[in-house]
């Protein structure tokens, strides 16, 4: 830049003041445009203010009435309050049929959506398949776990539970897991399918292409690919499966502690029967036999924990598979 | 109801005429500049060829007399840290086309958006400088108030998943004090179509779906659908790149017939369409608006260097 | 050399075809199953509606009586009663399903509209996982909330002394009640419908509402008459996906509604919205201790029955509201 003598540099005019910006506002609307963003605008965060009041409450109380040896000591049957024992039971009795129902679910549900997404022949089988996993997804809890009863107390699948004089019982935690299973199926279903689905095809066209199988490329490339998909369905199966009550209450026997059916240590207590922390609360609710709020208090609070934990891992197995989108 | 009725304009009636056909000069001109680096190789004679399509004539046609619309003055758009438009200014007139045409990325887009207020629905947007619709600075109006002077047509058709009719309906319905009968809307619907030039294809069934008419018929409807609310310009982001010939050459001649009655201003990456059917062309590069002259010029004998270049040719 | 090529054509192509027979054959189980359960729900029904013919859905005495004589009389092979006239439960169903529904419905399209579109960025950061979180909370939990928050309060805050004496002789208004059902339901099937919704709302292609905000119509029809009619479909599935739930709600309900086989009747008043009753999915759950008891265990299953039947007609009616959208061009 050329120096110039400052006398000679006009002193630049003061720009026009520039006009406010007019951003769109809702004054220009009409009435009933106002009306609605203002409903709107309300039942957000009326809504806001009903989720904080449910967790608020159940935080509160839950911590008011939980105390750590109620996770570890054993629920006994008994009148007085304190010496009912604490639920871990119910609470290892959650852990086992979770695990138990997607041990079923999981690879049942894989192999569902893979058929579906890379094979689906014939048509027919497969608009019944899809047709049966959306009537599976609106069917009411309690009328599986009703088919449940009607099925684990046939003769033929009396190893799966005990036998009482000839009548088997027909609850156990292998009838509870089997049902509970069902549950979490159409989730797992959708969710892998979607992931399948989600995959371009032309890196499928790239595996055939080098002469790999069609199940080969499944198992090495589009399952992996699908990995956050699988986890998502695995973590909403699980979700709904801890939140269920009908099939626990018929299906699982509802006794306060592990009763098994055998001495055999595994096999005989998932033969018989238990509870979960699902019935343990519904039977310590005011309208239960229990009737020992405090103790549904915790129990609530140790559920709410648990699902708020799956729904963060869900959230993140989320944020992860779009992050590694195939853009 | 109150349908807007569109500010009188100065119609030919004849009487006064024409301003003088001009024909492009031939090409190549007869001033011979020395060759600069870059450029193409002169041929024998000592010219430069100039674009293959020059040699062809325009369209000539009757040029109306123009009516300053829009004046762009100084304007600089940036998104964020990049500055997408640079200390643009260009006349907007109604009675004439005007093209922006340029490379991609250049911010003939940006500056296409910015008049009608578009780039404010992009987060981290900023802008400085003037735009005047009328006189009046259009960021001291209402957006939707602008949008309804200055509609757009998309690159890629958009019809809404309704009928024909309701498309084009669409705008009046809602701009509205009360929401007006058919038989209200019937007439200015018929009339947009047919100024869009779509009305014989689609007359004998205006509730056909709209997204099942081919990929001209659609960016006619959304043409239609702009002109339903009788703007006062027309603003065009490269309404041809998805169609075929066919469809391209009716949209161009509508432009030509639209001229008269709205500004219209089109963003096109295509030099052979910015010359035959623009005006006024303005050439920008990254982001700076390097010239801004008549048609004849810009494809005949252009002032920088850069817009020769970038009109042979050599680069795009 | 050839040979070895063609050896392993062969192999790759069996490998494939065995992998889809297995894979066929596990689908195949799995319809089975379904079927298989269909057709014992109706076998285990059929008795109960043999029995009682087109009247198993009429009105006609204390369902809770007729239970208690079904259940009874399981003992006596001979004299077997299964004599039910739902009426009540059905009603009770309808009623809380139905109110449930709507109210939901509304509600949580304005709420999605505003997760999506209209909320500041900060509180839509905050709405988004809180939805979530509450879908995911199980049933019993809700109907914990209600039993030891929402009845205590009907109860002694919204019933007075005076509703309650004028229909002691017949029923208790203690508070578990037609209200509190109702409410509680709302608010679990709500979050279900708002996520359902907001992704449906999400999906809508930009174009079309950029266009029409470059049109001039201000945001706020923009997405009404853009994004929401072209989310139509997700609409109707999100509903769907909602009353199914709410239809197929034991555990909650049997917690909240009452417990009592009667039909309120909204002639009533106002006090209808007080009074007890016990839906068809609760009255499963209640009765679960008299499975042993086979007239008793037709009757349930008749029930289970006519559950499955809704949520089957459910399904169909979703698919039927769609067709007529397809038209237009609105994917479903």
């Amino acid at each position: 830049m050329s120096s110039a003598p400052a006398s000679l540099i006009a002193a630049p005019s003061p720009p026009p003041p520039a006009p406010v910006r007019r951003s769109e506002s809702s004054a220009s609307w009409r009435l009933t445009d106002r009306i609605g963003l203002g409903f709107a605008w309300l039942l957000g965060l009326l809504f806001c203010a009903i989720a904080v009041a449910i967790v608020g409450y159940f935080l509160v109380e839950g911590l008011r009435y939980l105390r750590p040896n109620l996770l570890v000591t054993n629920p006994a049957a008994s009148v007085s309050e304190s010496q009912t024992g604490g639920f871990l039971d119910p609470l290892l009795g959650t852990v086992i049929i979770a695990a138990m129902a997607m041990a079923i679910a999981l690879p049942t549900g894989i192999a569902i959506a893979v058929w579906l997404s890379e094979f689906g022949r014939p048509a027919a089988l497969a608009r019944v398949a899809e047709s049966g996993i959306e009537m599976l997804a609106g069917t009411p809890s309690v009328v599986l776990a009703l088919f449940g009863t009607l099925l684990f107390e046939a003769p033929a699948l009396g190893f799966l539970s005990q036998t009482n004089h000839g009548i088997v019982l027909g609850q156990s935690f292998f009838a509870a897991a089997a049902m509970l299973s069902l549950v979490a199926l159409p989730m797992v279903v959708a969710t892998v399918r979607e992931g399948l689905q989600a995959i371009p095809s032309h890196v499928r066209e790239a595996s055939y292409a080098v002469g790999k199988t069609k199940i080969a490329t499944t198992r090495r490339v589009l399952l992996p690919a699908a990995r956050p998909s699988v986890i998502t369905g695995a973590m909403l199966g699980v979700g709904r499966v801890i939140g269920d009550t009908a099939i626990v209450l018929l299906l699982l026997g509802g006794t306060l502690t592990f009763s098994s059916a055998t001495s055999t240590p595994l096999l005989g207590t998932l033969r018989g029967t238990g509870d979960t922390l699902t019935g343990y609360i519904y039977y310590n609710a005011p309208t239960g036999d229990g009737n020992q709020p405090s103790k549904a208090y915790a129990a609530a609070f140790v559920l709410m924990l648990i699902v708020l934990t799956l729904n963060v891992g869900v959230d993140f197995a989320v944020r992860r598979s779009r992050a590694g989108g195939w853009n | 109801m109150e349908l807007r009725k569109p500010p009188p304009v100065r119609r030919l009636t004849g009487n006064e005429g024409y301003a003088p056909l001009r024909e492009a000069p031939p090409w190549p001109p007869d001033t011979a500049a020395p060759t600069p680096p870059g450029v193409p190789e002169s041929n024998g004679n000592g010219h430069h060829p100039g674009p293959a399509f020059a040699g062809v004539a325009r369209p000539t046609r009757a040029v109306p007399i123009a009516i300053d619309r829009m004046q762009v003055e100084d304007l600089s758009v940036a998104y964020g840290a990049k500055q997408a438009v640079q200390s643009v200014s260009l006349p907007i007139r109604q009675g004439e086309v005007l093209a922006l045409i340029g490379p991609s990325g250049c911010g003939k887009t940006t500056l296409l958006r910015s008049l009608n207020r578009l780039t404010e629905l992009t987060r981290g947007a900023s802008s400085s400088g003037r735009i005047t619709l009328d006189g009046v600075d259009i960021a001291s109006m209402e957006p939707t108030a602008l949008r309804r002077r200055v509609t757009m047509v998309f690159q890629q058709p958009n019809p809404f998943p309704m009928s024909v009719f309701d498309n084009v309906a669409y705008v009046l319905r809602e701009q509205a004090k009360r929401r007006p009968k058919r038989e209200a809307v019937r007439g200015a619907v018929q009339e947009a179509l047919a100024r869009a030039g779509l009305l014989d294809e689609v007359a004998d069934n205006l509730d056909h779906p709209a997204l099942r008419l081919s990929g001209g018929q659609q960016q006619r409807l959304c043409i239609a659908r702009a002109l339903a609310a009788s703007p006062e310009v027309l603003l065009l982001d490269e309404p041809c790149s998805a169609l075929d010939p066919q469809s391209t050459k009716l949209i161009e001649d509508l432009i030509g017939r639209l001229r008269e009655d709205v500004a219209v201003v089109i963003v096109t990456h295509n030099l052979q369409q910015a010359y035959r059917i623009a005006d006024y062309v303005a050439f920008m590069y990254l982001g700076e608006m390097v010239e801004y002259a008549s048609a004849q010029k810009m494809f005949g004998s252009p002032g920088e260097q850069r817009t020769r270049e970038y009109v042979s040719g050599a680069f795009g | 050399m050839d040979d070895d090529i063609l050896l392993e054509e062969e192999q790759g192509w069996s490998q494939d075809q065995r992998a889809e027979y297995m894979l066929g054959a596990l689908v195949c189980v799995v319809v089975a199953l379904l079927l298989a359960m269909l057709i014992f729900v109706f076998h285990e029904a059929w008795p109960s509606f043999a029995h009682n013919g087109f009247a198993w859905f009429g009105a006609g005495g204390s369902v809770d009586s007729q239970i208690q004589a079904i259940f009874t009389s399981g003992d006596l092979k001979e004299a077997a009663v299964y004599t039910f006239h739902a009426w009540p439960l059905i009603w009770s169903t309808i009623l809380t399903t139905g109110a449930a529904v709507v109210i939901a419905f509304v509600s949580s399209l304005f709420v999605a509209v505003f997760i999506v579109e209209f909320a500041p960025v900060r509180l839509r950061r905050v709405l988004e996982p809180v939805v979530r979180l509450l879908a995911s909370v199980p049933s019993v939990i809700y109907g914990l909330v209600g039993v030891l928050v929402l009845v205590p309060f009907i109860g002694n805050h919204l019933v007075t002394q005076h509703e309650k004496a004028s229909v002691t002789p017949i029923i208790q208004l203690s508070g578990s009640s037609v209200l509190a059902a109702v409410l509680i339901l709302t608010v679990m099937i709500a979050p279900i419908m708002i996520a359902v919704f907001a992704e449906g709302l999400r999906a809508v292609p930009r174009g079309w509402l950029e266009g029409s905000l470059a049109l001039g119509v201000n945001r706020w029809r923009t997405f009404w008459k853009v994004a929401v009619r072209t989310a139509r479909p997700v609409l109707v599935a999100g509903t769907v996906l909602a009353t199914a739930r709410a239809l197929g709600e034991a555990v909650m309900l049997s917690m909240v509604s009452g417990g009592v086989g009667f039909a309120p009747n909204p002639a009533d008043g106002l006090i209808f919205l007080f009074e007890p009753s016990r839906p068809l999915a609760a009255t499963i759950i209640s009765n679960t201790e008299q499975l042993s008891s086979p007239p008793m265990k037709h009757t349930l299953y008749a029930i289970a029955a006519v559950l499955l039947f809704s949520a089957a007609m459910l399904s169909l009616i979703g698919w039927a509201a769609k067709q007529p959208m397809k038209r237009y061009g609105v994917v479903a």
